[in-house]
């Protein structure tokens, strides 16, 4: 018993000494081209961290994740754009100046100041995502219609920042990377380094905090509302309050990963809250194992890690793979990757092919309780 | 009064096609539960299917009856989504019937790989793919039952779905062959150019009506007229109806259950194809034209009330007033000197994309009023 808590603890230790010796090498091995979209993948498993904690954890399916993503991004890119334009006439943004607009629009004038940004990069996604959850939660909205209406959501955001050129700049989105942060433009090598390992410790710390609320009480709580919200309600407890409150972290936590992504890929536009995204996004979560936290991390790693080998070399390639993707882990592989390991998926496998001996258990049982049993 | 009819016609237009475009996405969703986020490729298919058709009308031996070929491709249509939707439902929605978010993921997987087919696969070919699936799924309906009950029934249908799909390859080929324009794969979007006696409008009351407006309003109403009368009248809409209120009860009465779910998913996939050619009439048809309608056919069916009908087409026509109402600015021709806060207002909701982001904003309202739509079904459950 002993012996195997030191072998485990000595296993895990290697892990996250593998894992923080790549974070380290990966800027002097990688090119930067590979290192900056290894940043924006880890920045996007933050936000798989958060569509976990709501899916995989609470039952809701929200297709509406890229509004909060987006949020982040906006407010990190405002703040870049304000703090390099001090040379532009009236100090505003050049575009503006396209758009016959001379006067700041009243929202961008507390992003003059970074820790403002910094707070509202978090807190505004997470208050909207407060707001919208309510309102929804509070009718009992759930299952596919919750899944629909986020995406409506999704779609007014979307042609709402696409619609306003004079005041956000519409299609064209916010660029960052010719922008100036701490004297340094943005988007050179040195800069997108420093964000690779911001990146890396912001994964860090977002998966011990959703590991930290998935872990007590309130996680239980979570996967009750997922298994039985009913029976949860009957013995007292306010679902809607959770689910709020659930909701809003995993809107935060979108929030921050698209300001780490928008830094690292140079401008954020409306098109990060188009509705394919917003659901592809939740294939990383799907493929990666929906209900454990490291799954959703290498799902949105892995999967975009493969988007981008499989585009380059073979363009229409992608969306046959993506698709068939979708089918096979909700009809083969519903557990995910790593959730197929955790329920002994390798050791099911071998014995069905004959090389291991099954494990004894006891056989399946075949009524599901509704039956009445003949006395 | 001029202003009034003319607002009131562009609102039903639009509607209209909201209405077409969301009656199939009503029965799917509405009485089988099933989320189908595919349903707006099945649009697409449906208007690809107009521009073969209209391709194949334009050949010699068709010229003359060059002017019908819309009339010829709404069953087509009907029947190319339908079988599409059937294999669908055969492949991948039954595996996951009570599970809705599972069966939302695989339909958007669905979806992803029927627009990259038509982008990499030629339209030739694609047609023969159809037909070799029609062929395939009605050849054990017409071969004698004691050949597929027999003991060779397995080599039977094997036997069937490969003449079919030597006859799929043989028609793509042929098609690839006489119409050079569909031999090649292409991403581009196509044009469906109307028929002479659709261009133009009709003059009433000094207003102009568009023909392709009027003839998608016309298609919208038989459309929902024969759906009502199937579902009420006919006995396999009957049955139909009856899966949807008990399932079991309906098996026990000897009611083909697993057959009342692939016609009802044909039936609801065929209209989509329908919707296709309404869509093909309205602009250029390309591999994403059916992500557009998506969501608006779910907000119209969710407005409405799940599994209601009237509520589906009284929604769709709201939904349309609105929009024009708000889009079009209308507001400020109606009331010409309204405050000057107001008409900032107005001006700024005042283009499609902004009238659509208040619609779904008023609707999403709506629902915090009437949380099941208008026509909320009756019934006592804990799980609304």
């Amino acid at each position: 018993m002993f012996q195997a808590f030191q072998q485990q603890r000595w296993r895990w230790l290697v892990f996250w000494a593998v894992i923080v010796a790549v974070a380290i090498a990966a800027p002097a091995v990688l090119p930067v081209f590979r290192l900056n979209l290894l940043g924006r993948f880890l920045s996007l498993a933050i936000v798989a961290l958060g569509i976990d904690l709501i899916w995989g954890f609470t039952g809701l399916l929200s297709l509406g994740q890229g509004i909060f993503f987006a949020l982040g991004g906006y407010g990190a890119a405002m703040y870049l754009q304000l703090n390099s334009s001090s040379g532009q006439p009236n100090g505003i943004p050049e575009f503006f100046s396209l758009y016959g607009v001379d006067r700041l629009p009243f929202f961008w004038e507390p992003f003059h100041n970074p820790l403002f940004t910094l707070i509202a990069i978090w807190l505004v996604p997470s208050l909207l995502a407060a707001l919208l959850g309510n309102m929804v939660f509070r009718n009992r909205i759930k299952g596919v219609y919750f899944s629909i209406l986020t995406q409506a959501a999704l779609l007014v955001f979307f042609n709402f920042f696409n619609g306003q050129q004079k005041l956000i700049n519409g299609t064209n989105g916010l660029k960052t990377d010719v922008t100036q942060l701490f004297g340094q433009m943005v988007g050179s090598p040195e800069m997108q380094r420093y964000f690779f390992w911001v990146t890396c410790v912001l994964v860090f710390l977002a998966w011990l905090f959703v590991r930290w609320v998935v872990k007590g009480r309130f996680g239980d709580v979570l996967i009750a509302i997922r298994d039985d919200e009913p029976r949860l309600r009957f013995t007292g407890f306010n679902p809607t309050l959770f689910k709020t409150i659930v909701f809003a972290i995993a809107g935060g936590l979108a929030g921050i990963g698209g300001a780490l992504f928008t830094v690292q890929s140079g401008i954020v536009s409306p098109q990060y809250m188009a509705v394919p995204f917003s659901i592809e996004m939740v294939i990383w979560v799907a493929v990666g194992g929906r209900g454990t936290l490291v799954g959703a991390i290498f799902g949105a790693v892995v999967i975009m890690y493969a988007k981008s080998l499989v585009s380059e070399a073979w363009p229409q390639g992608w969306l046959f793979i993506q698709g068939g993707l979708f089918i096979l882990v909700v009809t083969v592989l519903p557990e995910g990757v790593i959730g197929w390991f955790k329920t002994d998926g390798p050791q099911n496998l071998l014995s069905k092919v004959g090389w291991v001996r099954k494990l004894a258990t006891y056989p399946k049982l075949e009524i599901d309780g509704n039956e009445e049993v003949q006395p | 009064m001029q202003l009034l009819f003319e607002s009131l016609f562009n609102g039903v237009a639009i509607g209209s096609v909201l209405l077409v475009a969301a009656l199939g996405l009503a029965i799917v969703f509405g009485l089988m539960g099933v989320i189908n986020l595919a349903h707006g490729e099945l649009i697409m298919l449906g208007a690809y299917t107009t521009y073969v058709v209209q391709l194949i009308f334009k050949l010699p031996a068709l010229q003359p009856v060059y002017n019908l070929y819309v009339l010829v491709a709404i069953p087509i249509a009907f029947i190319t989504s339908g079988v599409v939707g059937i294999l669908l439902e055969r492949t991948v929605i039954r595996r996951l019937y009570g599970s809705p978010l599972e069966t939302l993921l695989a339909t958007w997987g669905v979806s992803l790989i029927l627009q990259q087919f038509v982008r990499s696969v030629p339209l030739a070919q694609a047609a023969g793919v159809v037909l070799a699936l029609v062929l395939g799924f009605s050849l054990p309906l017409v071969l004698p039952q004691d050949l597929l009950q027999g003991p060779r029934s397995r080599w039977v249908r094997a036997g069937s779905w490969g003449v079919s799909a030597l006859a799929g390859v043989l028609f793509g080929s042929v098609l690839a062959s006489q119409i050079s324009k569909i031999a090649r794969a292409t991403s581009r979007n196509v044009d469906v150019t109307a028929p002479k006696w659709m261009r133009g409008g009709i003059e009433f009351m000094d207003l102009t009506f568009p023909v392709p407006r009027l003839v998608i309003i016309v298609i919208t109403i038989l459309a929902v007229v024969g759906v009502t009368w199937f579902l009420n009248r006919s006995v396999w809409g009957m049955r139909i109806r009856a899966v949807t209120q008990n399932r079991e009860m309906s098996d026990c009465l000897g009611i083909p259950t697993d057959t009342v779910d692939v016609l009802t998913f044909g039936i609801g996939s065929g209209l989509a194809g329908i919707a296709g050619v309404a869509v093909s009439l309205l602009g250029s048809v390309g591999p994403n034209v059916g992500t557009s309608y998506i969501v608006g056919c779910f907000m119209v069916v969710v407005l409405g009330g799940v599994g209601n009908l009237l509520g589906t087409v009284i929604a769709s026509f709201a939904i349309g007033l609105l929009t024009d109402l708000i889009g079009a600015g209308r507001l400020l021709t109606i009331w010409p000197d309204m405050p000057a806060p107001l008409e900032s207002t107005v001006q700024f909701f005042a283009t499609t994309s902004m009238a659509q982001v208040l619609v779904f904003a008023l609707i999403v309202v709506f629902l915090q009023f009437r949380p099941a739509g208008l026509f909320p079904q009756k019934g006592r459950m804990v799980e609304a």
